[in-house]
């Protein structure tokens, strides 16, 4: 609206009281997400958004407004906690997170389970070979370890890889939680 | 001297009246910039896109641009004829080809007028085609990639101006020759140009599947010079009409001796005699050398072949095929308005508009009332053809557009306005000054059978103070009129790149959906293609060194090269395998002696190496691809040559070696 009155001045008054073309971006908030692209590979948003497995997480993303950062040019890494992940946390948790008031504690939440770089299970194993831990986009560093074939982030078990246009998503069987909590 | 007094008078007369307009003019556009918002109506708000797209040439960059209309936005310039660091347009191996010509390797011209194909008379939004003025070339872009694909040049020819313009089916794109010279180029007097010196036009067809064109024949005319055309259209159509000058054929001070004759000719060629005449085995084969050089989007690569022969027609040996239309001082612009009924050929020094009528045309032709002949070809009467003048309407005529709504709307150099009259009538309506001296214009579809007549862009010649001032070389302005209601008003002002002649439009909703986001990788028949980091590879052949190398966020496969030897020329094939649409990568290497490449997803670019030390040398992403671009780099190892290191990669010290 500012942008109107900014770029129309006084002379065009019918032109605002119409609201004639200048309305509010409509990309926003979901800034790159918006973006209609049915050609490139899916990308990490919409592979999860196109997973049964996922409502859940998809869910929590869309009320914390960042369904963008899944579809920014990374590269990065998602550990998609599936539904059944969310259903091992205490009765009421997910109810309870995506109240409005407490979008900044989801996103924290979420934002751990994402990490610069693309690392699929058997980039994650060398990792674990190397003893190099994955910095997460919260700025904590997980323990990546292995169990025979399994590998583990933040104690919870990689199930799958799926590479996306922007990165990797790797499906883990827990929410990965802070240690202090 | 009867000239200048002309002239002068012309000019007076002019003046006057041109004073006394803008007083008028001036009323409506105060009322017009209060009640119309102007600055609105080029405002195209965040996020929202333009209405048309305008391919502008770039004049003497060889290159063509692409601006928003009405925001006179520059999205992005695409090379044809110049090579292009940004792009690696010239500089990869890919597309070096397609500037080769029978001259060798020209990495420039002058690129002159763009042109949209057609489908029945109307915009089809499949190519674009433009001519190089200097090297005689027609390049055809693929509308879907926005990139160069063909390139042919053209034999006998020289100063390939009056091009390159298609019919309405773009059965062909066609071109004629500025300079007459000799054909074949042979050692010889230059006074003995008259009558000796041919002058080439071109038709070169468009395949209609694939868009490739092939020279079918030239028509060798008198020694004139081919200054522009347009193609017939509706009634018209199988024909095409060429402005001439220098009918005097002089070859020295054209300025005093191409302005002698009272009246040059506007050329109506028969087109679809000719092909007929060529179908059945007409014209001669001559020997001949030049460039035809294609992109094939699967390979990702240019081939450059050399044609050896052409076929050209003596026009009196198709009788009917040609005639001349006496055209008041050397005609320069030569525009076909939407019916294909009239052609308007702008006298550069003349007084008026001259307008020549299909209809009459045809019944003279019929009649076989002719005037005369030059060098057998019949002159019509220039009273049998003429249809009307418009009367002094400024100084300096150059190029005319059509509304599609009876509208025409001409330049004028000298007094630097652009005039809208009325067909039929001959009337004038307005005009409105440009700043400064305007060369072309353009309205989108205001050469075809379909115009929209709602934007014209007036490309100017001289700049001057129209912008903050950038030292002695000014870009060159272009100026946006809506011309949607009776009176033209301007809504923008914006700079130019190169010095543009001509542009075509078209609107944005017809090329959007089928704009190419990314390439597919797995149709990528590059002969180096690497598709996955795993058939990453570096393979030596004696000294040379082909490194097969992908990219992808954020990093090289391999990014650690050892083995390399001094004397050795590395060729780099790299592969972007992302698969996501505006995810360029670049490479550039320290010491390489060419540009970057900045490579499309999916797509393989390849520049060559030659290193110049022992030392361990990095190479890096040249587009911010992504978070972790800074770390997206590598180095090479170079021994001295016949070192014992032995030739070896990796990516994550997981060495690879090519034993």
């Amino acid at each position: 609206m500012m942008l109107c009155v900014m770029s129309c001045g006084t002379a065009t008054q019918e032109n605002d009281a119409q609201g004639a073309s200048i309305e509010e971006p409509n990309n926003t908030p979901l800034g790159q997400a918006s973006v209609v692209d049915d050609v490139s590979a899916a990308n990490i948003l919409q592979v999860a958004i196109g997973s049964p497995d996922h409502t859940t997480l998809v869910a929590a993303v869309q009320a914390a407004h960042i369904e963008h950062v899944l579809v920014n040019a990374g590269p990065l890494t998602v550990f998609a906690p599936n539904n059944a992940a969310f259903a091992k946390l205490p009765e009421g948790t997910v109810e309870n997170l995506v109240k409005p008031e407490n979008i900044a504690t989801l996103t924290t939440i979420l934002t751990r389970h994402a990490a610069p770089g693309s690392y699929n299970i058997e980039g994650l194993k060398k990792e674990a070979r190397k003893g190099r831990k994955l910095y997460m986009a919260t700025g904590d560093y997980l323990e990546v370890t292995t169990e025979g074939d399994d590998v583990f982030v933040g104690g919870a078990k990689v199930i799958a890889s799926i590479q996306t246009s922007n990165g990797i998503v790797n499906v883990v069987e827990d929410v990965i939680l802070p240690k202090s909590e | 001297m009867k000239n200048k007094n002309l002239i002068i008078a012309a000019l007076a007369i002019v003046t006057f009246s041109f004073a006394s307009c803008d007083n008028s003019s001036n009323k409506s556009d105060n009322a017009g910039a209060l009640s119309g918002n102007m600055a609105e109506r080029a405002y195209v708000a965040p996020g929202e896109h333009d209405e048309f797209y305008s391919f502008i040439s770039g004049g003497f960059s060889g290159q063509l641009s692409v601006y928003g209309l009405p925001s006179g936005r520059l999205f992005k310039v695409i090379p044809v004829f110049s090579q292009d660091a940004e792009k690696a347009y010239g500089y990869n191996e890919e597309t070096k080809p397609m500037l080769n010509t029978s001259y060798g390797f020209v990495p420039w011209d002058d690129s002159h007028h763009p042109d949209i194909s057609q489908t029945a008379g109307e915009l089809d939004g499949r190519w674009v085609f433009i001519n190089g003025n200097n090297t005689p070339r027609i390049a055809k872009i693929d509308l879907t990639t926005f990139e160069t694909t063909e390139i042919i040049e053209l034999p006998n020819s020289a100063g390939n101006h009056s091009s390159s313009f298609v019919t309405e089916n773009t059965e062909y794109v066609v071109a004629g020759t500025r300079f007459s010279v000799p054909v074949p180029q042979r050692d010889m007097p230059i006074d003995e140009y008259k009558g000796n010196f041919k002058g080439a036009l071109s038709f070169i067809s468009v395949d209609p599947e694939e868009g490739h064109m092939n020279l079918e024949f030239q028509i060798l005319m008198p020694g004139f010079n081919y200054d522009l055309s347009h193609p017939g259209r509706g009634k018209s159509h199988g024909w095409f009409f060429f402005s001439t000058y220098n009918t005097e054929e002089g070859h020295t001070l054209l300025e005093v001796n191409a302005s002698q004759n009272d009246k040059d000719f506007i050329a109506a060629v028969n087109w679809k005699k000719i092909e007929e005449y060529v179908k059945n085995g007409g014209g001669k084969k001559m020997p001949t050398n030049y460039a035809h050089n294609v992109y094939d989007e699967k390979t990702h690569m240019a081939t450059s072949t050399m044609k050896k022969e052409v076929v050209v027609v003596d026009p009196l040996e198709v009788p009917g095929a040609v005639y001349l239309l006496p055209t008041p001082k050397s005609p320069h612009g030569c525009d076909v308005d939407p019916s294909g009924e009239y052609i308007v050929g702008s006298g550069k020094l003349s007084a008026n508009l001259t307008i020549h009528s299909f209809t009459k045309m045809l019944a003279a032709i019929e009649n076989e009332k002719f005037a005369g002949d030059a060098y057998g070809i019949p002159i019509l009467n220039f009273e049998d053809v003429m249809e009307g003048t418009v009367v002094q309407p400024g100084l300096g005529p150059l190029h005319t557009e059509f509304d599609g709504k009876g509208n025409a709307y001409t330049t004028f150099f000298i007094s630097s306005e652009v005039v809208k009259w009325k067909l039929g009538t001959w009337e004038v309506l307005d005009r409105k000054p440009t700043y400064y001296s305007v060369g072309h214009l353009m309205i989108p579809g205001g050469n075809s059978r379909a115009p929209f007549g709602k934007y014209l862009v007036a490309m100017n010649k001289i700049t001057k103070d129209r912008y903050i001032p950038t030292g002695p070389e000014v870009t060159q302005s272009a100026q946006l009129f809506d011309i949607s209601g009776d009176k033209m008003e301007m809504i923008l002002d914006f700079p130019t790149i190169g010095e543009p002649h001509y542009a075509a439009g078209i609107p944005a909703d017809l090329l959007k959906p089928n704009s190419r986001k990314i390439f597919k990788l797995e149709e990528n028949e590059h002969p180096f293609v690497a598709k996955s980091e795993k058939e990453a590879k570096v393979v030596r052949d004696g000294n040379t060194v082909h490194v097969y190398m992908t990219m992808i966020r954020s990093h090289f496969a391999p990014d650690n090269i050892e083995g390399i030897q001094m004397g050795d020329k590395v060729y780099f094939h790299v592969t972007n395998l992302e698969q996501d649409y505006d995810v360029p990568h670049g490479i550039s290497m320290i010491g390489a002696n060419t540009s970057e490449l900045l490579i499309m997803p999916g797509q393989t670019e390849t520049f060559t190496w030659e290193p110049k030390g022992e030392g361990v040398w990095p190479f890096y992403c040249t587009d911010f691809c992504s978070a972790l671009h800074q770390e997206m780099q590598g180095y090479v190892r170079v021994s001295p040559k016949g070192s014992d290191v032995s030739m070896k990669w990796t990516l994550d010290d997981e060495w690879y070696d090519s034993e």
